[in-house]
């Protein structure tokens, strides 16, 4: 009797490890920059070149950082999230326009509408990397100390925006 | 005599063709010494976009830039472990094939030595078992004896 439960018991953990297994998605992968200093970057402003946005001037606000590029197609997915997060206007969003060209990136924006306060060039992706972006598009939110509190992978979600963003916002802002 | 002259010229352009692509593959206008020690860093690297392969391996937009940036940063002096320091702060200890031990990586680590003591005890178990059980087998007590006695005698009987 004793010996007829031991397979089943095995069984049993294995199933359950496997269920976890098929909740998570292995494409995420954690951030170590989170509740970490965000990286100091200087680069120009998309609209006007000759004027460059350090993020250093941020300091003091809740700030959210969209990484997008005109040849993501994930970031179709998300834009209308944001041109409707862009209308309510919680906090600053500034576009980092990553790895595109400037006039691929303009022309984007005039076609899709531009939900940004500005969006600043990365067009060799170093910021990026500082940021440990992987995939585009990635969104960061960082308090007004330049912490970065939360990292969206992948497209922002209306679920993403309601569930974990704008409650994180608001308790930003108390 | 042509036919042979054919072959060796054959043989020729094909060796040719050979050296020709061992050419392309050598890395362009890059420092050798930097180079290999950028790949071999960048084996021990994960390629974040396609998960499977290592940096070294992958084409990808971002391994390419990535490798830049090792190049740049061996250029720049930095040893080995500062350039695996740069990589795990941004993109955490996934990036690395060969992660870290310490508590949260113990099961990962020591884990398949647990169960092959497992294995181990519940082998040795399963032998000590047969061996007693094949033990008892092999002595006759004096009934099933007598049977084998008679049967040996009087082969009619056997079924």
């Amino acid at each position: 009797m004793k010996k007829a439960v031991i397979p089943l018991v095995l069984f049993l953990v294995l199933a359950i490890f496997l269920a976890i297994g098929l909740t998570r998605d292995p494409r995420v992968v954690p951030s170590p920059l989170i509740g970490k200093d965000a990286p100091q970057f200087s680069a120009p402003i998309l609209a006007s070149p000759e004027k460059s946005f350090t993020a250093g001037e941020m300091r003091g606000k809740v700030w959210l950082l969209n990484v997008w590029a005109s040849w993501c197609t994930a970031c179709l997915q998300e834009h209308p999230v944001l041109v409707e997060y862009a209308k309510r206007k919680s906090v600053p969003l500034i576009g980092l326009a990553y790895k595109d060209k400037p006039a691929d990136s303009i022309k984007w924006l005039q076609r899709k509408g531009d939900p940004y306060d500005f969006t600043v060039v990365d067009q060799d992706g170093r910021i990026g990397i500082d940021f440990g972006v992987y995939g585009v598009p990635e969104t960061f939110l960082i308090d007004q100390a330049g912490k970065i509190r939360f990292k969206q992978i992948g497209p922002v979600t209306e679920e993403a925006l309601e569930k974990h963003i704008l409650p994180l916002i608001r308790e930003l802002q108390k | 005599m042509k036919l042979w002259l054919a072959l060796l010229l054959a043989l020729q352009c094909t060796l040719a063709g050979f050296a020709a692509h061992a050419n392309e593959a050598a890395p362009l206008a890059e420092d050798p010494v930097v180079e290999k020690r950028m790949v071999a860093i960048s084996e021990e690297l994960r390629c974040l976009v396609c998960q499977n392969e290592s940096l070294a391996g992958s084409r990808a937009d971002l391994a390419l830039d990535l490798k830049r940036e090792i190049r740049n940063l061996i250029k720049a002096g930095k040893s080995d472990a500062e350039i695996m320091d740069f990589m795990v702060s941004r993109y955490g200890d996934f990036v690395r094939y060969r992660p870290p031990v310490n508590p949260v990586t113990w099961l990962l680590w020591f884990g398949p030595f647990l169960l092959l003591a497992g294995a181990v005890y519940v082998l040795v178990r399963m032998i000590r078992n047969s061996q007693r059980t094949s033990a008892d087998a092999r002595t006759l007590n004096a009934d099933q004896r007598a049977k084998a006695q008679s049967l040996l005698q009087d082969p009619d009987k056997l079924p």
